[in-house]
């Protein structure tokens, strides 16, 4: 299977079911696509990836359930694929050939359960005593102790996955915090997010032309790094072709996030943002004496919807990001009255691909909406350079830190918890080095970095100035000393 | 009457905030804030000829910094009456 678009062949196949699906859908949707689509994408006769090619078949009428808005009954925008899930060895700490039978036993030594004794020369590990504390694996000079976890257990920083009698992997909705880090890292495609393009197609159809209302689409700006065979600005005019009335930045309501956080920060002294959703949902699950911290801006998701709502009232707004975050956050009751339906980036290649649009000869249309600033919230401390640099402004002090990751998260918001912590503003992204790396990103590498940082000196507009009076003036406040920023239904205790 | 400005990304970068600022300082200046709301808009379809103004109904396009106060005299204010 050719892969010029995305890391991973998983990525490839869940385009190829959303492209097919979409194709089938301006054809008139009927049930004969769970036959004719998985024969499509898999032609056989012989099996490429699986067992058999109906094993494969199978599999792809799941994914094209998922792409189709997945199982209503589970609120989780993540689901697990069971026939999918190869059942992964969950073996623990375990003692391979290459154990020489050496005579010092650091492994021994260094066991702080004395769970390995030594038979026949060789190491054995009791697992009944062993907590897989990894100590062994790097303990022996050999490296002939390794431990074996499964990639989607390994990728869950919220701990939320674990593994059912018949071997399978299975997601405890109360810990899931909907990251979607096992969906990118199952080797196998076995998890994956539900998808809602079918709403997005309806809400294009339905505006006729965008006679009946408009759709705006707001794109996060960690698109930079994504389309690297095109301009930005090519896709643009191809998300017009697609049928958006217009394309405007995400970043515009990072701007507004910004002011109203540093306001809030200054007037509340400790503040943990409330950009990344999945941050939000982690501190409620697993350090309910931070919530209070948590800030009730809204999200520049959730923002930018308000602002263009504002202006444009019976219009309807598809937020285009990376990652899975947004799919739930978008349903929640103090975000779903400024956004009608999100898709990811990997949705958006499907779209442009199903509609035979290749953005890449396209002429440019300009994207410019929103400032420097707004734009550098892609990438982890782009927040926290925004306030630095508006405190500043206002004359306060911000002691901002940057995590990202949920592993560095919890490592400073413990110390919060202890009263020990340096800082009083937490930066907080679920994904490894912020939005450009997230779950439904087409490609993950260390250059889309870089991708947004010149993204964000592009801007014309150097700070939020301009976008906050924009919005002062959108949302009809006269002068610029009234506050005129109300506040998002709910948010008061970031309500999930 | 309702003044709106485009502000969508083509007229953005023709300079809409200057074109805003300018507006304000007639209304101001020439009285006229009880007739005349302004407003922020998002794609008037007009990218081409920004930036794009509608005063009610009527287009006023091509306007900027340098030569808003002229459009604001010649074909704002006349359509007050």
């Amino acid at each position: 299977m050719e892969n010029r678009l995305f890391d991973t062949t998983v990525q490839q196949l869940k385009y190829e079911v959303i492209k097919e699906l979409i194709r089938a859908y301006d054809k008139g949707l009927d049930n004969g696509i769970f036959h004719d689509i998985p024969i499509k994408i898999m032609p056989g006769p012989n099996a490429s990836l699986r067992c058999c090619v109906y094993k494969e078949r199978a599999i792809l009428q799941e994914r094209l359930k998922l792409a189709m808005g997945g199982d209503p009954s589970n609120p989780n925008v993540v689901e697990v694929i069971d026939i999918a899930c190869d059942e992964c060895p969950v073996d623990g700490v375990f003692v391979t050939p290459a154990c020489r039978g050496c005579i010092s036993h650091r492994c021994v030594e260094v066991c702080p359960k004395n769970a390995i004794s030594i038979e026949n020369k060789h190491a054995v590990v009791d697992k009944s005593k062993c907590i897989e504390c990894g100590k062994c694996t790097q303990a022996c000079p050999y490296n002939a102790i390794i431990l074996q976890k499964r990639p989607c257990v390994l990728s869950c920083k919220a701990n939320a996955i674990k593994v059912n009698a018949d071997k399978k992997a299975v997601i405890d909705n109360s810990k899931c915090v909907g990251c979607g880090a096992c969906v990118y890292q199952c080797p196998f495609g076995a998890i994956a997010d539900k998808s809602y393009i079918l709403d997005v197609l309806d809400i294009l159809k339905n505006s006729e032309n965008n006679t009946k209302y408009k759709v705006y689409a707001i794109i996060a700006p960690s698109i930079v790094a994504q389309f690297d065979y095109a301009r930005i600005e090519q896709v643009i005019t191809g998300m017009r072709e697609l049928g958006f009335h217009q394309v405007m930045e995400t970043a515009l309501g990072a701007d507004l996030t910004l002011d109203e956080e540093a306001d809030e920060l200054k007037e509340r002294g400790t503040l943990t943002t409330s950009c990344c959703r999945s941050f939000v949902k982690y501190i409620q699950i697993n350090f309910p004496e931070l919530v209070k911290y948590i800030s009730s801006t809204p999200s520049p998701m959730a923002m930018a919807g308000r602002l263009i709502k504002a202006v444009d009232p019976t219009c309807k707004v598809v937020f285009v990001g990376p990652c899975t975050s947004k799919k739930f956050e978008f349903k929640q009751d103090d975000v779903k009255d400024y956004i009608d339906c999100v898709m990811s980036f990997e949705e958006l290649q499907a779209f442009l691909d199903a509609r035979n649009i290749d953005v890449s000869t396209l002429p440019d249309s300009a994207l410019d909406n929103a400032s420097y600033y707004g734009r550098i919230f892609a990438r982890s401390g782009g927040i926290a350079e925004g306030v630095t640099a508006l405190a500043k402004e206002r004359g306060f002090k911000a002691d901002p830190i940057a995590m990202s990751g949920l592993d560095e998260c919890k490592k400073q918001l413990l110390l919060l918890k202890l009263n020990r912590s340096p800082y009083n503003f937490f930066e907080g992204m679920a994904c490894d080095g912020g939005c450009v790396n997230g779950a439904l990103c087409l490609r993950h590498a260390p250059k889309s970095l870089s991708d947004v940082n010149k993204y964000g000196e592009m801007a014309k507009e150097k700070t939020v100035d301009n976008s906050v009076k924009l919005y002062k003036m959108a949302t009809g406040a006269k002068s610029e000393n009234e506050t005129a920023v109300p506040k998002a239904p709910g948010s008061e205790e970031a309500a999930d | 009457m309702v003044l709106s400005v485009c502000v969508g990304s083509s007229c953005h970068l023709k300079g809409s905030y200057d074109v805003i600022e300018t507006f304000k300082k007639l209304i101001e200046s020439k009285g006229v804030g009880d007739k005349i709301e302004l407003r922020a808009c998002f794609c008037l379809g007009r990218c081409s000829d920004g930036v794009a103004v509608k005063a009610d109904g009527n287009y006023i396009l091509g306007v900027n910094g340098a030569n808003a106060e002229e459009k604001f005299v010649n074909e704002v204010l006349p359509l007050l009456g």
